[in-house]
């Protein structure tokens, strides 16, 4: 589904992405540690398009085709979604509102007929109760006001509402308290299909035992430097990064 | 659950966004010209200008005389300078001060109006047809200079109410203007209202008897068609005690280089227990890209709350004209009387506004409430200034005031002037004000929902307008939402 091919990025002439090779096939979780600033945000805010990054190098493909010809809304209209480390507000527009926009926006991309406010509604109520989100939090502005659990599980609704082909779950897990991690993890598997793919984001081996984790990836400075299965995440809960830096620098 | 509530809001948004589509690269859409024979003043201003547009309106002599009264003031007085606006002097000398389309006699029903002016209105979306009911709404069309037909008078009247244009006014109701023409805006109240008192041509006067509460929306459409012309229209309301009505003034122009003046006054007047909401569109041409051509808009509106317990509330979503120089205001003379102003303006490219409102407070226990929400894009300029004045004898007097800003790109820039004057002890007075940016992460947000960078621009302006916003006829919220979007096209990204 998504392969990406010796990926380099720079930001402000100042080179993040170092060399990134990383293939996710259908139905897959891949998980992405790494210490802070090793680059995570950054390769998940290159691959949905973000223009503030200059891609230097490599390749990404998505579905068979090369993403660096789609703008960022193009991209979500291919399926791709990000739930951001750190949504953004929009004063005085509703979240509904805000979603509704964005469902019709990717419906028209896709050439399907705008939904009306009765399919909507409906889709909104079955998608509410799967992660848990209060109405009255849909009808505020979106995000103003949120604290940061009710932010991130609103992510999570967008999510289900647009029920995208490739999810990157930014440290969708921080900021949330013990119950609200196994909600949302549950919202997440319950949307899994054979179809779909995740790529999470986390500092936390906890959200990996509740969304098991094909692989998991270990970024450092902007490159892969250990890939493994779910024992990976415990290795490093238990030993820190340490290890891994010493390993590199050894290679080096 | 409340999913009424979503439901009907989300029905809202569709038409929004789907008039969004249809305008996407569609500039300013108001601006052809109609082909029709026009009857005009000769250039320029002088006493035989002046007696000429007196004539051409068969008016009587006392308002010929009141012309000239301000004429002669006019001459006296020196063109204001001390708003935050630049632009070339004004030649008052180069202007067309009178022109009328042509019609054969003035129409005695709807049937006999010009059919290219008919058109002309067609393409504005605007029915004069009286059959089309469902729209609610009864309508004032001024073209030029002269109203060309009001719909809906006669069920108006029925009810005692006069919904007509200023000229037959004053041939039909002498003793209504004689009292209350110019008492709420004197005719040397400012430099632009002179010149407007000398040489009005037309507007709208409306009178709401005792206890009526006005069943539909009252509606004026200005247009400027004639070239070098000005629009000096002069517009009258008169709420009687226990009285309600609620108007909206929408208006447009053609596209020229050269830049056209507007110098409209309105006056409101609202007695014991009644209320007035006027509600503007100012549509008026901003002018190329480059800042070429566009109205000069310069524009004296003033309400009285003149009986106790009475409330005037100001609504106007600015996006048009080269520049705007716009203060509505209320006098709160009764006591407990109320004053609205709810303001959005947007300048884009080279456009300049300098707006707000004035709020004085002479009755006691007079409240106001100011909301004025200033959006600038490309190289324009937007201004708020404002000032609340609690009188010495406004015991319990209260005002809150908020001044939002947003801009759009670092060329443009916004200004805040908030005056306050208060000489009674027990007045409150609250001013808040902030200015935010719209951010490329937000930008960036939405285009990973899929939302385009145009759609999601006219998501955020609309988020940040949307408190004055609510306060628009229904009728009128789709358009002026949809103007939102259309006027800032292209200033991002
Ligand atoms: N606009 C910018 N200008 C300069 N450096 C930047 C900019 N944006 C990001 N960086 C740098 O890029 C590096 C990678 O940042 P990124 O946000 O991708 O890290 P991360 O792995 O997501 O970290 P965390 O775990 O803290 O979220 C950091 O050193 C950061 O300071
Ligand atoms: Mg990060």
């Amino acid at each position: 589904m998504l392969s990406i091919r010796n990926l380099h990025a720079n930001i402000d002439g100042k080179e993040i992405l170092r060399g990134i090779n990383l293939d996710i096939k259908a139905g897959e979780v891949h998980a992405i540690m790494g210490p802070n600033g090793s680059g995570k945000s950054t390769l998940s805010a290159v691959i949905a398009g973000r223009e503030d990054y200059e891609v230097t190098e490599g390749e990404i493909e998505f579905m068979g085709k090369n993403l660096m010809d789609f703008s960022p809304e193009e991209r979500a209209g291919e399926g791709i979604f990000l739930s951001f480390q750190y949504p953004i507000e929009i004063p005085g527009l509703t979240t509904t509102n805000f979603i509704k926009t964005a469902v019709n926006e990717i419906r028209k991309y896709r050439g399907q007929e705008p939904m009306d406010a009765v399919q909507f509604l409906k889709k909104m109520k079955e998608k509410m109760t799967l992660v848990n989100i209060d109405q009255s939090l849909l009808s505020r502005s979106l995000n103003e006001g949120f604290s940061g659990g009710e932010k991130k599980r609103n992510e999570i609704f967008q999510m289900a509402m647009l029920e995208p082909r490739l999810a990157i779950l930014d440290e969708t897990d921080s900021g949330l308290d013990i119950d609200a991690i196994r909600i949302v993890a549950n919202g997440v598997n319950k949307l899994r299909t054979k179809d779909n793919a995740v790529l999470l984001v986390t500092h936390y081996q906890r959200l990996l035992d509740y969304i098991i984790p094909d692989f998991v990836h270990v970024l450092y400075k902007g490159r892969i430097v250990k890939s493994g299965t779910k024992e990976l995440a415990y290795e490093l809960e238990e030993k820190g990064y340490d290890f891994i830096k010493a390993e590199v620098e050894q290679g080096a | 659950m409340k999913s009424d509530e979503i439901q009907s809001e989300n029905i809202v948004v569709d038409e929004g966004l789907d008039i969004l589509e249809q305008t996407v690269r569609n500039e300013y859409k108001y601006g052809f010209v109609t082909d029709i024979e026009a009857d005009s003043a000769p250039k320029g201003l002088n006493e035989d200008t002046i007696r000429f547009i007196s004539a051409k309106k068969e008016e009587p002599e006392w308002m010929l005389e009141w012309r000239l009264k301000a004429f002669r003031q006019w001459l006296k007085m020196q063109e204001p300078h001390w708003a935050n606006l630049k632009y070339p002097a004004i030649d008052y000398q180069d202007i067309i001060y009178y022109s009328a389309p042509k019609q054969k006699e003035k129409p005695k029903s709807l049937d006999e109006i010009d059919p290219e002016l008919r058109k002309t209105f067609e393409k504005l979306g605007i029915s004069l047809d009286e059959q089309k009911r469902l729209t609610g709404v009864a309508v004032d069309a001024v073209i030029d200079s002269v109203s060309i037909a009001t719909t809906f008078k006669e069920q108006l009247a029925e009810q005692g109410i006069i919904f007509c244009s200023m000229s037959e006014a004053i041939q039909n109701h002498p003793e209504l203007v004689r009292q209350y023409l110019s008492s709420v805006v004197p005719v040397t109240d400012n430099y632009f209202a002179a010149l407007n008192a000398a040489v009005f041509s037309d507007g709208s006067f409306v009178y709401i008897p005792k206890g009526v509460r006005c069943p539909m929306e009252l509606s004026t459409y200005f247009r400027i068609n004639a070239e070098n012309t000005g629009q000096f229209e002069r517009t009258l309301i008169v709420a009687d005690e226990g009285s309600f009505v609620s108007y909206l003034e929408g208006c447009t122009a053609p596209m020229r280089d050269e830049n056209q003046l507007h110098a409209a006054v309105v006056e409101l007047v609202a007695m014991d227990n009644a209320e007035i909401k006027y509600s503007t569109v100012q549509n008026w041409y901003p002018g190329d890209k480059e800042g070429n051509g566009g109205i000069y808009n310069f524009v004296t509106k003033r309400g009285i709350c003149k009986g106790n317990h009475s409330k005037i509330s100001w609504t106007q979503v600015e996006t048009g004209s080269a520049i705007t120089w716009k203060y509505p205001s209320v006098i709160l003379k009764g006591d407990h009387s109320v004053g609205e102003f709810y303001s959005v303006a947007v300048t884009n490219n080279y456009q300049q506004a300098d707006t707000g409102t004035k709020m004085m407070h002479l009755g006691k226990n007079t409240r106001s409430r100011i909301v004025s929400k200033g959006i600038s894009a490309g190289f324009s300029q937007n201004s708020y200034r404002g000032l609340v004045h609690v009188g010495k004898n406004a015991t319990g007097a209260r005002n809150f005031s908020q001044c939002d800003s947003l801009l759009l790109g670092d060329k443009c820039g916004a200004h805040t002037f908030p005056y306050i004057e208060v000489k009674n002890k027990s007045g409150v007075v609250e001013h808040e004000a902030t200015t935010s940016k719209i951010g490329e992460d937000q930008i960036f947000y939405c285009n990973q929902r899929g939302i385009d960078t145009e759609t999601a621009v006219a998501l955020i302006v609309n988020g940040f307008a949307k408190e004055v916003m609510a306060h628009l006829p229904m009728e009128f919220a789709v358009e002026a939402q949809k103007l939102l979007a259309i006027s800032l096209e292209g200033s991002v990204g």
